[in-house]
């Protein structure tokens, strides 16, 4: 058996058998990506001596009795979510060498359960960006096509679980950074309702849309991952105090009469030809399994690009202000302190994260607020009526993750607005604050996976976990593996 | 042309939470640099703010002492600029939608009763501190004080001469400390004092342009600059000259204020509502609560000193200007103490022992108990009155009782008639050129024999007797 192909689910089974141990377990996850992240570049930081010294402690701790879910099993943790004493850069040369003092919430979670961490993922800098291009360490490569880009901005995430680099990962999703780098990897992402899983420790890009979840190699790992990242945290305001069902307990059963919403303005011209086919054809297999489509309309969805950039740059012009080379990260001295702050600023961000603090700032200076910001939170008013009226005759809504499976790289990184678009079925989802996963749905001719989309009404994730888990069952597009 | 000032206050006031408002951390002032600091209230990447729940109540409490309006829906802003002592890149404050809206205090100056409005109170942090080196181009940033809570308390232009500044500040720094908001230090910068000052003719109801000032951190010097700043626009005026808006400094050793910067050069905040804090939502029961939590407020107090102990206002006012001060002396009265007799006591010798040694009522040895019974030996005429200043200091300095301390020194009042008499028969033996130049007509000698028995009896002889005796043996 190839240890590295497990899932959490498996590996814990195993574990617990006695078949596997978790020295072997992670010594053959780290084996694999010495084996193959030279060519997929998923890692910013290998953690490989801490995630072994990790896995002995599991291993006493297991032949002890204890019972801990993610006991012995490695995960990767995308590079702007806190580990205590690892390396956390955002993938910016601002935080190059920024070792956090602190954990974070939904790390210290893992931690309480056992996991090991293999290390810290690629990702657009400060997450901004769909194709993981922008950061500052390097491309990572969609395993399916090395010439393409994984998605992003949890594009080292995405790469990771599909290569088979870890069990698992942890990614956020601002306008769609795990699901859409899901949907071009093959894998299942989850991003919860806006509230469930604490943001303590998660590295600010635009604070109102951040959220954190799981990127899997199928539906019930995220199922397992969300049992335990999810729920209130005294240290995030904004962390909903709401009870957490056991999202494990729906999966299985079936899904006969279930409504599945049909939004109109998601099949419209200029998604790829093969992705709406994949997508109509999930349509279809959902309801060979009971479920009744319905058509529905999200009539303000042309609006959520627009909204979402302003507001997102908005907030994000000013979580990025910290960066100032006075208290941690990086410094280029200066003549003064303005001069410092300019050339510190210069040198330690890329070109995209310039852009949208130059976009944000200008969106929030005093003559342009009403304009640009307030008008923004208007629309997206709208844009959370329109799932509400949605979800009064539906459960949940699917559409495809994505208008086109994974695109080459440096294809639209001269034109950010071309880039922009890969993210338009997932925005809305963000600004509405709904909860949503991606799952493989079908490949192309080109052999490149195809992401179903499938939104819940919000804290209702465990809906969402039961569709997907009842297609991901009657179809066998998540056994697929990229051949590397 | 005459002119008149129109004032506006903002007050920053420290509230006395014993952590900051988004983090665990303490607030005690005074500790080594960066010693109460965390991962939020350094702004580390990825931390999040958690509302103090104390530092609300702490302004809906003082919104509530000064008449304010306090809304059920209040939201946090971030005010957005670059500084080395703002680690996050923003304060978080309030913008569009303060904890405390209009309100008023009352303030008497002269004998003139006014009313000055508050446009509002918010709540906000406070940053932290830039320290430059004495030597070399270095500096450094202590966070200690980054995220202490903190109140603005923003007034009406409704001030219009720096003794009404004065007293509008003195009267919120009576009412935080009574309620128990803010320890009123404005040595230590727990209480802040900037003002927005123009001027215009006498009878103009357009405001002229007005310039910030900052930097005031005593009563005295509140006055001192705003009577600088108001001289300076109004000779500007009359000089043909613009008055720029501007924000200026005063500066204690050369007298004056100084432009600071200019309105050209100001910052534009970019407020906008603060994603990683929920809106605060109040419930009336609970504001009601607090309303029933506070205690007598100074201007009640005023009235009821002046109403039940038949005191001089001034008296009133003195007594009412501090809690302790008042309880000090509700407590000396309800012990029998004479309401005018223990007035007097605090707003005399207390008040200068007290001043000289730069401490408060509260610390002081003498209880409400020394000074009564202290009260009670002048009332029997065990002692004088004079002797009583001697025995009262000694009170301050010992703490012993008024009693112990006549009885150790021998300061018991010779009212022995007889005694007295025989001192005044040796005087005025002594004394046959003095008797000779009184009878003459030269009265002012009375003095000089009084003083003699005084001296012979070291102070301790009646003066009553005393005189009654003389009186009747120089007939």
């Amino acid at each position: 058996m190839e240890l590295y192909r497990l899932g959490i689910d498996e590996a814990r089974t195993a574990l617990d058998k006695g078949e596997i141990s978790p020295v072997d377990l992670t010594k053959a996850v780290l084996d694999r990506i010495e084996a193959v992240d030279e060519k997929v570049r998923s890692y910013v930081t290998v953690a490989g001596e801490r995630a072994l010294r990790q896995a002995a402690d599991a291993e006493i701790l297991l032949k002890e009795g204890k019972k801990q879910t993610l006991l012995g099993i490695p995960l990767a943790i995308k590079d702007n979510i806190c580990t205590k004493g690892v390396k956390t850069t955002c993938s910016s040369k601002i935080l190059e060498n920024f070792v956090p003092p602190y954990e974070s919430t939904v790390t210290k979670r893992l931690n309480d359960q056992g996991y090991i961490l293999t290390g810290k993922t690629n990702l657009d800098e400060f997450a901004m960006g769909s194709s993981t291009e922008n950061s500052a360490f390097g491309l990572t490569k969609n395993p399916w096509d090395f010439e393409r880009i994984p998605g992003g901005s949890s594009g080292g995430s995405a790469a990771a679980v599909a290569a088979d680099e870890c069990m698992a990962a942890l990614g956020s999703d601002t306008g769609g950074s795990i699901r859409q780098p899901a949907a071009f990897c093959g894998v299942v992402g989850l991003k919860p309702t806006y509230g469930r899983v604490p943001r303590y420790g998660l590295v600010a890009f635009a604070s109102s849309l951040d959220q954190i979840g799981p990127l899997t190699k199928n539906v019930k790992d995220s199922a397992v991952l969300m049992n335990i990242i999810s729920g209130h945290d005294i240290y995030d305001s904004t962390s909903a105090d709401v009870p957490v069902p056991d999202f494990t307990s729906l999966l299985g059963q079936d899904i006969k009469g279930m409504k599945i919403g049909v939004p109109a303005e998601y099949f419209i011209e200029g998604v790829d030809s093969e992705v709406q086919a994949s997508v109509k054809e999930a349509i279809q297999k959902m309801e060979s399994l009971g479920a009744v489509p319905v058509e529905i309309s999200l009539p303000h969805t042309e609006y959520a690009t627009a909204t979402y950039y302003i507001l997102a740059t908005s907030e994000a012009s000013s979580n990025l202000a910290r960066y100032d080379g006075v208290k941690y990260g990086l410094r280029v001295e200066g003549d003064d302190l303005i001069d410092m702050y300019m050339k510190t600023r210069e040198a330690g961000f890329g070109a995209e994260v310039k852009r949208r603090i130059i976009l944000g700032t200008y969106s929030l200076s005093s003559g342009y607020y009403d304009a640009y910001y307030k008008k923004a939170q208007q629309a997206r008013t709208l844009i959370v009526q329109d799932f509400e009226k949605a979800f009064e005759s539906v459960d949940v809504i699917v559409t495809p993750t994505t208008p086109t499976p994974a695109f080459r790289a440096g294809e639209k990184t001269d034109d950010p607005l071309q880039m922009y678009l890969s993210d338009i079925f997932t925005i809305s989802v963000n600004l509405a604050g709904a909860p949503a996963i991606s799952v493989p749905c079908g490949y192309t001719s080109n052999n490149l996976p195809v992401g179903l989309q499938i939104i819940g009404k919000h804290f209702d994730e465990a809906s969402v976990l039961k569709t997907a888990y009842a297609f991901e069952q009657a179809t066998e597009w998540h056994k697929r593996k990229p051949e590397l | 042309m005459q002119y008149e000032a129109v004032i506006g206050l903002e007050i920053h006031a420290q509230l006395l939470t014993e952590t900051k408002i988004f983090c665990g951390c303490s607030t005690k002032f005074g500790s080594d640099p960066n010693t109460q600091t965390c991962p939020v209230c350094i702004g580390m990447p990825g931390v999040l703010p958690v509302m103090n729940r104390k530092a609300i109540e702490y302004v809906v409490r003082t919104g509530l002492s000064t008449n304010c309006e306090i809304p059920l829906l209040s939201r946090f802003a971030r005010k957005n600029y670059f500084y080395p002592d703002l680690p996050k890149g923003y304060q978080i404050s309030q913008f569009e939608m303060p904890l405390c809206g209009e309100g008023f205090v009352d303030i008497i100056v002269e004998g003139d009763h006014r009313k000055i409005g508050l446009t509002r109170i918010h709540l906000e942090e406070d940053a932290g501190k830039n320290i430059h080196a004495e030597h070399g181009n270095e500096s450094f940033v202590d966070l200690n004080r980054a995220g202490v809570p903190l109140m603005e308390i923003v007034s009406e232009p409704d001030i219009r001469t720096s003794k009404e500044a004065v007293e509008f500040v003195k009267k919120l720094r009576a009412i935080v400390r009574y309620i128990g908001v803010c320890d009123g230090n404005m040595d230590q910068g727990s209480l802040r004092c900037d003002a927005n000052v123009s001027v215009r003719p006498v009878g103009e109801k357009e405001l002229g342009t007005k310039a910030e000032i900052k930097n005031m951190n005593s009563f005295r010097f509140i006055e001192k600059a705003l009577d600088y700043e108001i001289k300076r626009q109004i000779k500007a005026l009359r000089d043909g000259e613009r008055i720029i808006q501007e924000t200026r400094l005063w500066n204690t050793d050369k007298g004056i204020t100084e432009s600071m910067r200019s309105k050209e050069e100001a910052h534009d905040y970019r407020y906008f509502p603060d994603p990683d804090l929920m809106p605060i939502e109040l419930e009336q029961s609970w504001i009601d609560g607090v309303r029933g939590g506070i205690v007598e407020l100074p201007d009640t107090k005023r009235e009821r000193f002046i109403s039940d102990y038949n005191l001089p206002e001034q008296d009133a006012d003195l007594l009412t200007s501090e809690q302790s001060m008042a309880d000090w002396f509700e407590q000396a009265v309800d012990l029998g103490g004479d309401s005018r007799s223990v007035s007097n006591w605090i707003k005399g010798e207390m008040s200068r022992l007290l001043n000289d040694d730069n401490k408060l009522i509260e610390d002081c040895t003498i209880t409400p108990g020394l000074l009564v019974g202290m009260l009670s030996l002048i009332d029997k005429g065990t002692i004088s009155g004079k002797i009583a200043k001697t025995v009262f200091e000694k009170m301050y300095r010992t703490g012993k009782e008024a009693a112990v301390i006549v009885e150790e020194k021998g300061l018991v009042q010779m009212s022995d008639e007889s005694g007295i008499e025989a001192i005044v028969d040796d005087i005025l033996s002594k004394s046959p050129g003095e008797i000779e130049r009184f009878k003459g007509g030269d009265a002012k000698l009375m003095g000089f024999f009084v003083g003699q028995v005084m001296k012979e009896t070291k102070g301790k002889a009646n003066p009553k007797i005393v005189n009654e005796l003389l009186r009747k043996k120089l007939k």
